[in-house]
């Protein structure tokens, strides 16, 4: 029995649920048991604490800057000058939305495409060994990643997927400007690889939920492998496998170090996915340490509280499609 | 009317980019492993151990601090980590069916997804702030929340999965609860917690996000909690982004240092679960 | 009579498992086989050769030749695709496709052949073939879930039809519905004979007698009797097939 520990973190824990366990007889009137009984309360309501704490710590410390610029300017203006206590989050903001929309877009079909390839079209052996890269990737520091990015992919890129990117496609805006490799598609780029075992891993455990009968159906009526996959398969798993995609996003929303190693660190908002940019984990990461003053510090942890917030709410609405998928279609409106 | 080779044609295409796929999935890790590997171990010597680092232009130094600090600051962590993370999850196992259980569980999944940045900011507030100074402390506490999520839900599973005779016999022959929890239910699962220490500990050992600015760092050998520590993560970043190129050169060697730690926690930890299981 | 099915020394293996000895039969056109036995003794095996979806099943092996129109159906360039649509099959679970419509589910089959035009037609013919049009008429396009259990079987069939197979392989069609679902499938049986050759596994001996012009009985694997229905369970020639129908086990 494979323990569930051996698997990539806790991601893998959302598509399983636990089973109910037999319950326990309540602690009667000895003290040992009481007090055991106590102490595991105590520790479970920690988690609740420790929750609670977390969002009162950001809203103390970054509350006061939102209210200084008042909410819709502080995520609409763009300009951020800590010496004349300007705080406009918008090019971090898009900065961060770009960054996770090139790395959805590249991550997407390679994890679906991977998943499906694994589950319906190689031989299990192929999947049990492949978990092992996956479970690697997965387990590569973000650091590393960021060096790897900065010495390796940006200048691959600057030299050639750029340029080559710049005389076919140069007529989108997109892909103007000159090519320095720094910026949102390099960031876009190990964001994808980043995300791609999170979304992999939970497209398969959605994907070993089809029902073989759906399948059977469908190669019954004469479809191809592909028919069957396309007829059976992904209908069935749309909605666990929009959440595994949310859950990669959320990943992709609030990764730090290797997006701040190779986005140029620039606050500026560009059409261009060759221009270097900014992102909300990364200017907290550079300027936290050394924040000029409570606002300064104060602001950068108002992004901290945005980041927050939307990172809960997506893996919220995310667990909960997973969790539906996994229970039929009937149920779920996807 | 398609025919029938042609759809035979799609099915093929089809085929052929989802192995494409797995291909793709496969580049960037062979590339990333391989460039760790090949320009870091230059870089390796007694030497890069044991040293702390040299100041710029001069030759030398190592990352024997940051290692040292990276430990320190993991171990603060799982002091605090896993009593919460592993007996919150004993909690959700044993008393957690009700609607506290609920609220308990579903905050935990929820925790697990937060930036880990996001809890940087926390811990400075929570520490850095009171104490008026950065501290190996202050990293601990970041760490240790990001341990507890993961290790409530594996604890969780992992006591689930105990059978309910083993209790239950436990418990008829008189044994109090708390003792059948600890000694036959825990012993019993500990194998599997262990994996799931060791891996939360992999994982805390790789962050770097939140230590920026709660532990900081140090290019001096730190033993006191109360002080700015190296650590191996921090390290490697402040050596990457640097303009010297042999500062670069470190950052590959530390960083396979970095993987070789975490790769040999992660190893001991499934090593662990495969000689427990049943 | 045309042959329509002819099988000659046909072994199965699945996961180590020798599931089918050395069976041959024939089924002649426009007649319907009852295969009948007990539980394990390879019936759904032998169907599932016959459109080769057995070898979809992992550690699948097989030997011997399985025909139909007299054309070996492991030869090369034949397309397992291809026969799928002419050998069409109802399992025991009715399994329409859950996201989709009554009318899309009917459709399923012509639509992958590339079928656009007529499709309402089609769909009409399919499912008064079925014995199910009066009934779904009004809301071809609700979901096909929100049929009983007897009515989506009736549906898998029409969906089976669709595409209009030469033979019907039924895995105990009825295994799963109330009686009178099951008469309305036995109905079907009959009417479709005229243009189909209908092979059937059941576990109901009474239906094979009432639905099957020849019965064919397994046991562990091997084809014990093969013979006209009437003399199977009037007066069969092995003594197990004797056992078998007269319930004295099973």
């Amino acid at each position: 029995m494979e323990s569930p520990s051996s698997l990539p973190a806790g991601d893998l824990a959302v598509a399983r649920e636990p089973e109910r366990a037999p319950e326990s007889a309540p602690a009667h009137g000895n003290v040992p048991d009481r007090a055991w009984a106590v102490l595991l309360t105590v520790l479970g309501v920690g988690v609740l604490c420790v929750a609670a704490l977390i969002v009162s710590e950001l809203w103390r410390i970054g509350g006061p800057a939102i209210a200084h610029a008042g909410l819709k300017d502080f995520v609409t203006r763009s300009t951020w000058d800590p010496t004349r206590d300007l705080f406009g989050a918008a090019p971090y903001i898009y900065g961060t939305l770009v960054t996770s929309a090139v790395a959805l877009v590249i991550a997407l079909p390679v994890s679906l495409g991977l998943a499906l390839f694994l589950t319906e079209m190689a031989p299990a052996a192929v999947r049990s060994i492949v978990s092992f890269p996956i479970a690697l990737l997965a387990g590569i520091p973000s650091v590393v990643y960021g060096l790897w990015g900065l010495f390796v992919l940006v200048p691959v890129l600057r030299k050639d997927v750029e340029p080559l990117l710049g005389k076919t496609l140069g007529f989108l805006p997109l892909f103007q400007g000159a090519p320095i490799g720094l910026g949102y598609l390099a960031a876009g780029v190990i964001l994808a690889i980043m995300i791609l075992p999170t979304i992999t891993s939970i497209s398969i455990e959605v994907l070993q939920t089809v029902p073989g009968p759906l399948r059977e159906a469908a190669l019954a009526l004469g479809a191809t492998r592909w028919e069957a996959i396309r007829l059976s398969v992904l209908p069935y798993a749309r909605a666990g496998i929009v959440g595994a995609t949310m859950l990669g996003l959320g990943r992709a929303l609030g990764e730090t170090m290797a997006v701040t190693m190779v986005i140029g660190n620039s606050p500026t908002i560009r059409a261009s996915l060759f221009a270097p940019g900014y992102s909300l984990p990364a200017v907290i990461a550079n300027e936290f340490a050394e924040a000029s003053g409570e606002l300064h510090t104060g602001a950068l942890a108002a992004l901290g509280l945005l980041l927050f917030a939307v990172t809960v709410l997506l893996n919220i609405v995310a667990r909960l499609l997973v969790r539906m998928s996994r229970r039929g279609p009937a149920r779920v409106r996807a | 009317m398609k025919s029938v080779a042609g759809r035979r044609a799609v099915n093929h295409v089809m085929t052929a980019l989802c192995a494409l796929a797995l291909l793709l999935a496969l580049v960037p890790l062979v590339s990333l492993l391989w460039l760790v590997i090949s320009r870091g171990i230059a870089g390796l010597s007694l030497d890069f151990f044991t040293a702390i680092p040299a100041p710029v232009g001069e030759e030398g130094g190592g990352v024997g601090n940051a290692i040292l600090g990276t430990l320190y600051i993991v171990g603060i962590a799982c002091l605090i980590g896993v009593p919460l993370g592993v007996g919150a999850g004993v909690y959700l196992a044993e008393r957690g069916d009700s609607r506290l259980g609920d609220a308990i569980r579903f905050t935990a999944e929820v925790l697990s997804g937060v930036p880990s940045i996001v809890v940087g900011i926390v811990a400075y507030g929570l520490v850095v702030l009171p104490m008026r100074r950065f501290s190996a402390l202050a990293g601990g506490v970041a760490l240790s929340v990001l341990m507890v999520p993961t290790l409530a839900r594996s604890t969780e599973e992992l006591v689930r999965l105990v059978p309910h005779s083993l209790r239950e016999a436990s418990l008829a022959l008189g044994v109090k609860q708390w003792r059948t929890s600890l000694k036959v239910v825990l012993r019993t699962a500990l194998g599997g917690i262990m994996t799931a220490i060791l891996l939360a500990v992999a994982r805390a050992s790789g962050e770097t996000a939140p230590l920026l600015f709660t532990s900081l760092n140090n290019q001096f050998w730190n033993w006191r909690a109360d002080q700015p520590t190296a650590s191996l993560t921090v390290q490697i970043f402040n050596y990457a982004v640097a303009p010297y190129n042999d500062w670069h050169e470190k950052a590959w060697s530390a960083a396979l240092v970095l993987l070789i730690l975490v790769g040999s926690l992660s190893l001991a930890g499934r090593l662990l679960s495969r000689n427990r299981l049943r | 009579m045309n042959t329509k099915i002819d099988v000659r020394g046909l072994n199965a293996w699945f996961r180590g498992t020798h599931a089918l000895r050395d069976v041959s039969l024939v089924v002649p056109e426009n007649t319907v086989l009852a295969i009948i036995g007990p539980s394990g003794c390879g019936k759904s095996t032998f169907v599932r050769c016959i459109n080769r979806m057995h070898e979809l099943v992992p550690g699948a092996r097989q030997s011997g030749m399985v025909l139909v129109d007299g054309q070996d159906l492991h030869a090369r360039g034949v397309d397992p695709v291809d026969l799928r649509r002419r050998v069409g099959m109802v399992f025991q679970r009715p399994n329409p496709f859950p996201t989709m419509s009554i009318f899309d589910n009917v459709v399923a089959g012509l639509r992958l052949n590339g079928v656009g035009n007529g499709l309402g037609e089609l769909v009409e013919n399919s499912l008064r073939q079925a014995a199910l049009w009066d009934e779904v008429k009004d809301r071809l396009h609700q979901s096909a879930l929100s049929l009983s259990g007897g009515q989506q079987q009736r549906l898998c069939i029409a969906r089976a039809l669709a595409i209009e197979p030469e033979v019907l392989l039924m895995d105990e069609p009825a295994s799963a519905l109330d009686p009178i679902a099951t008469a309305k499938i036995e109905e079907l049986i009959h009417e479709l004979r005229e243009s189909l050759t209908i092979v059937i596994v059941t576990h109901n001996m009474q239906q094979a007698a009432r639905v099957s012009d020849a019965t064919a009985f397994f046991y562990l694997g091997e084809l014990i009797e093969h013979g006209p229905t009437e003399q199977i369970f009037t007066n069969p020639k092995e003594t197990r097939t004797e056992d078998y129908v007269t319930g004295k086990f099973g």
